[in-house]
């Protein structure tokens, strides 16, 4: 009895958090403009108005600019940070650290609206500069956490082995600590991608008409159009998150990312 | 876990090149915030971007119903969201922990994970169709005969917190899986041997043993839910509002960035109040040996 009655929970539970993008998927192969359940008719066109869309193709060309930039750039500074503040003791430590690390607790909106008044105070409001700078210190937080699990488990032994055979500093972190950091590099990486191209909030306070990303472009589509072309979108955004997602999921290991192996 | 940090005289030729950089980051994150709150002490000048003198004023307008209230809703939401992800959360990271099957476990990885990593924008969007008059719930009600005229869900405060809820969920299952995973079976096994039923062991083991991780998650959650834009603005649409949406409001519309910095700190503020409180807690916890 109480073994079906939390197998019922769990399934509920599962549906609850799955339903609305089924339904995202199923409206967006619906044949009427109109937004109606049930659907009627079967129809792919939407898919193609979405892709055939300028805000959106722009949006996307935007974003993937954007995210490249600011993922490539929070990938070296964040390793480089996690390196030094994870090996190194030196004054002001622990305030670089909670600092780079406080965008995980601070509300988008409330550091959009700093980047907005800053950027306007020096004259580079709503310029590329400004909406890269503010992603990098989104996702920052992230590589970094990444690069502080990988350096945890190398092997202290390794480095003092190549320092007794003659490398010099900057060829112990090149040869030794760099290759043995690369899957939490990588990890840390995909993760400040996708949240980058994803980010909303702090986005829609940066952004212009000419730096405007997909999801702010949607946004926009969501307030003035009621048509399934935005589920057309975002089945796509969808289809493409899970494959990745599963992906990782057989090659890394989402339960080990977020530690949440079974109990011993 | 900390091996010894080298310490100045150790320091290597590229130390300051490997600081610089996040220096420099910092920096400008310190300038974004110190920026904020210069204008919260500034005059607003209507009709101009320009800022006045300085003034307390805008701490003295928070005495105002409409922006009490948009405080007041944005902690009710909250903490609908925190208590409501916790109930439905709990048995879900239970069962991703303790599942045999692996079907089973990525599919509750998979599936509770996938729209955190969607973006807001896609998650909301899938509400409003959810909600809406001829939506999901409203057309799946109409269609089993259950009503005749559409439920107002949408622009609702059950419709907000039925998508923020589904919004927080993953992290919560998240948080609470990892506290769950770290608690030795052995403990469990030992009351079940000595006669405990399975929601007796859940009550007096499992549950008592989870408590860093209910704690954490619960207020995570709560100070997660504070900071949502995406879903208020759309969900809510203009009848919710969330001290979010009247940041974005303020700066957009009236163009009174020092008011709309004035509350962006106030919320920031309560945040971190409320982090400082849970840090507080879990170090009592830990001295009382329980994480």
């Amino acid at each position: 009895m109480v073994r079906g009655a939390f197998i019922a929970c769990v399934a509920l539970t599962l549906l609850y958090v799955t339903l609305p993008s089924l339904v995202v998927v199923i409206t967006a192969f619906n044949e009427k403009a109109l937004l109606m359940f049930p659907p009627e008719g079967f129809s792919t066109k939407w898919f193609i108005k979405a892709w055939e869309y300028d805000d959106f193709r722009r949006g996307l060309h935007n974003g993937l600019i954007i995210t490249a930039w600011a993922s490539a750039i929070a990938l070296v500074v964040g390793t480089m940070a996690a390196f030094v503040i994870e090996r190194f003791e030196f004054r002001g430590r622990r305030t670089l650290e909670t600092l780079l690390m406080s965008p995980l607790v601070i509300p988008h909106f409330t550091l959009g609206i700093g980047f907005l008044i800053l950027a306007s105070g020096i004259s580079m409001s709503r310029t590329w500069s400004v909406v890269i700078l503010c992603h990098v210190v989104l996702v920052l937080p992230f590589v970094m956490r990444s690069v502080y699990v990988s350096l945890k488990n190398i092997d202290p032994m390794l480095e003092r082995a190549a320092v007794s055979l003659g490398a010099r500093p900057l060829q112990v972190f090149w040869r030794i600590d760099l290759p043995l950091l690369l899957p939490g590099l990588a990890g840390g990486w995909l993760f400040a991608a996708i949240l980058s191209f994803n980010e909303f909030t702090a986005t829609l306070f940066v952004t212009g008409q000419r730096t405007q990303t997909l999801p702010v472009a949607m946004y926009t589509y969501v307030r003035e159009y009621a048509d399934p072309t935005m589920a057309a979108l975002s089945t796509l955004l969808i289809a493409v998150t899970a494959l990745s997602l599963i992906i990782a999921n057989r090659f890394l290991g989402l339960a080990r990312i977020f530690s949440i192996e079974a109990g011993r | 876990m900390n091996r010894g940090r080298h310490s100045a005289a150790e320091r290597p030729a590229y130390f300051a090149w490997f600081v610089a950089p996040s220096l420099l980051v910092a920096a400008v994150l310190t300038a974004a915030l110190a920026v904020l709150l210069q204008y919260a002490f500034r005059q607003h000048v209507p009709g101009s971007l320009q800022v006045g003198g300085f003034t307390l004023e805008n701490f003295g307008r928070m005495s105002n119903w409409v922006y009490l209230r948009v405080f007041i809703d944005s902690v009710l939401l909250a903490t609908y969201t925190a208590v409501l992800s916790l109930l439905l959360g709990y048995p879900l990271a239970l069962a991703l922990v303790r599942t045999g099957s692996t079907l089973l476990k990525g599919t509750i990885m998979i599936a509770t994970i996938i729209p955190l990593f969607t973006g807001d924008i896609v998650r909301t969007y899938s509400w409003l169709i959810m909600l809406g008059k001829n939506g999901f719930i409203n057309g799946s009600l109409k269609w089993a005969g259950l009503i005749d005229t559409p439920i107002e869900l949408l622009y609702t405060m059950l419709g907000v917190t039925l998508a923020l809820v589904q919004y927080s969920l993953p992290v919560m299952v998240i948080m609470l899986a990892a506290a769950i995973s770290h608690i030795n079976t052995d403990y469990e096994k030992a009351a079940a041997n000595l006669g405990a039923g399975s929601l007796e062991v859940l009550w007096h083991v499992t549950l008592p043993l989870s408590m860093p991780g209910i704690l954490s998650g619960t207020v995570t959650i709560f100070a997660w839910t504070l900071s949502a834009f995406a879903t208020p603005q759309l969900v809510g649409g203009g009848k919710v509002n969330m001290v979010s949406n009247m940041v974005y409001q303020l700066g957009f519309s009236n163009f009174d960035f020092p008011f709309a910095a004035t509350l962006s700190l106030l919320s920031l503020g309560l945040i971190f109040g409320i982090l400082g409180l849970l840090g507080a807690a879990m170090r009592r916890l830990e001295r009382l040996g329980m994480s």
